[in-house]
């Protein structure tokens, strides 16, 4: 609620900000500049950190086979995506990334709405899934690697299973906490349970869907890579793994540095999706 | 003398945990006559709000009959409207598109139930608000949008549960007189639950006393003020309003003293 009226109040003051004392204008000046000023730290740190780990590695204070260095990592960059491969396996991880995600959020909206409709269900079902969810993941792949085999059948099936019984769960929650009155409202306007569900249960879960799927998008991933250490012959998660075997810690680091990327750029894109949503649930 | 339009014959309701069982309501029986204004008082937990959610058809009765336009009350064809106690307006739906909900539950989103929300909205000056989101209105305004919403199915019964009681004195009293008025001129019958004892006998016909839980009419006050054409605020003023005050205030009063 608060987020949703500061996304709203800020445009009407800027329209009204014409006249504005000098005071206000001080203020303005000095909230931007902190902001800068934060970026600028951020921006150092890295720069920092890069220079220490080149300089260190170059003056042989550190190995620079096991740790590697900066510019070696940059050429690497270079060499691979030429050659196309570095696409190809960001291609792969994405691909099997995302259609985790969405199997994840269709699977656990449609489930959380038989367990919504079907109380018995979701009561018998639920210490099940309390228990899948507290499982560490991980443990299963391994598993499904066995039962579906080494294909990215099973990658997508292993990061689902990384996300979907806490979507479940956490979906399921919103809908049973809807403000009742509000439910109450719609039957006497008389309203069937199916119109409960369309016109009050989903669009008040809005931003409770939006954030699941903010912690979803970042658990599919572990998924995938977990799936492809385990049985890959692309992606990112095969890179880390072979490349570690083989000590060529340029494309480990690397494939590590991209998925830090990947995993920014899915969260904020998600986050964009989040706050422009906001303004209307 | 034609039946009325609402009539309850000895009704009871009983509600059930794993703790106990209660008697929420017992051997309640009145009517309401076309036209007329209903206010409810009692201690609180005497069942006022099962009373109106059982005439909504939101609970069953236990025993005992309730009788609509003079057919049972599952059976009866009409039209009931009833304004909870917020406004719940959904707050992702624009004014109107909250106006036009209950014609959307119903598939009756056709030009004359359009027009009549179109009307409502410029009598009670929210047109400027139609494409408005409820979270730009003031309290007051919100629940007048919410009796517009509700008045949309041309109720012939109105139930209001306390529907005043989440706003501020001031607009409380503005309120409840514009709903008045409105419910007058429209000719809707009306039965009331409140806590409010001025805010009961200034807008009704007749007042019913409620005892403590289980809930039964203690007594069925009929309000006669000498005031030509009295609304809700100017019903305040009158001479007897005071007497009849004390009278309900004393009923109640006792209700807490002997069983509580």
């Amino acid at each position: 609620m608060k987020t949703k009226n500061e996304g709203n109040t800020q445009p009407v003051t800027n329209k009204r900000s014409s006249p504005v004392s000098d005071a206000q204008r001080a203020y303005i000046k000095t909230v931007k500049q902190n902001r800068i000023r934060i970026h600028i730290y951020q921006i150092l740190l890295f720069v920092c950190f890069t220079l220490v780990w080149e300089w260190t590695a170059r003056k042989g204070m550190i190995n620079d086979f096991i740790f590697c260095y900066p510019s070696k990592l940059f050429a690497t960059f270079l060499t691979m995506l030429k050659d196309g491969s570095l696409l190809h396996h960001i291609g792969i991880t994405l691909y099997e990334t995302l259609a985790g995600f969405a199997i994840v959020i269709a699977g656990s909206l449609l489930v959380a709405t038989l367990f919504w409709w079907n109380e018995t269900l979701s009561r018998v079902l639920e210490p099940y899934l309390v228990i899948l969810n507290s499982l560490p993941k991980s443990a299963l792949a391994p598993v499904l690697i066995v039962w579906l085999g080494a294909n990215k059948t099973t990658i997508i099936v292993c990061a689902c299973s990384v996300a979907i019984f806490g979507s479940i769960l956490n979906i399921y929650t919103g809908f049973v906490s809807v403000d009742a009155d509000k439910l109450k409202l719609i039957e006497t306007l008389k309203g069937t349970r199916f119109q409960c569900l369309r016109l009050v249960i989903l669009p008040s879960n809005v931003p409770n869907i939006l954030s699941t799927m903010k912690v979803n998008i970042g658990l599919c991933l572990v998924g995938v890579v977990i799936g492809e250490f385990l049985a890959a012959r692309e992606g990112l998660g095969y890179l880390i793994i072979y490349g570690s075997q083989t000590f060529k810690m340029s494309n480990v680091l690397l494939s590590i540095f991209i998925l830090c990327v990947i995993a920014m750029l899915l969260y904020m894109l998600l986050q964009h999706i989040e706050k422009k949503l906001s303004e209307y649930f | 003398m034609e039946n009325p339009l609402l009539e309850f014959c000895h009704v009871s309701y009983t509600y059930h945990t794993i703790a106990c069982e209660t008697l929420s309501l017992k051997d309640i029986s009145f009517s309401l006559d076309k036209n007329e204004f209903i206010s409810f008082v009692g201690p609180s937990g005497c069942g006022k709000t099962t009373l109106l959610n059982l005439i909504a058809g939101l609970l069953p009765v236990t025993s005992g009959t309730i009788r609509i336009g003079g057919q049972p009350a599952g059976e009866s064809n009409v039209n009931i409207g009833y304004m909870l106690q917020k406004d719940h307006l959904l707050e992702w739906r624009s004014i109107y598109r909250n106006l036009t909900l209950g014609l959307e539950i119903q598939h009756k989103l056709d030009k004359a139930h359009l027009q009549i929300i179109d009307e409502l909205l410029k009598t009670y000056g929210l047109w400027e608000f139609r494409n408005a989101y409820p979270r730009q209105l003031s309290g007051g305004m919100r629940q007048r949008a919410a009796l517009i919403r509700t008045l949309a199915l041309s109720p012939e019964i109105l139930l209001l549960d306390e529907p005043f009681s989440a706003l501020d004195y001031q607009t409380r009293l503005n309120v409840s007189d514009d709903i008045g008025s409105i419910i007058k001129e429209k000719g809707i019958s009306t039965l009331l639950v409140t806590h409010d004892l001025s805010e009961a006998i200034s807008m009704a016909d007749r007042v019913i006393v409620l005892t403590k839980r289980p809930g039964t009419v203690r007594e069925i006050i009929p309000i006669h003020l000498s005031i030509a054409n009295r609304t809700p605020k100017t019903s305040r003023n009158a001479p007897e309003f005071n007497q009849y005050y004390n009278q309900i205030w004393e009923a109640i009063y006792d209700e807490n003293q002997e069983r509580g």
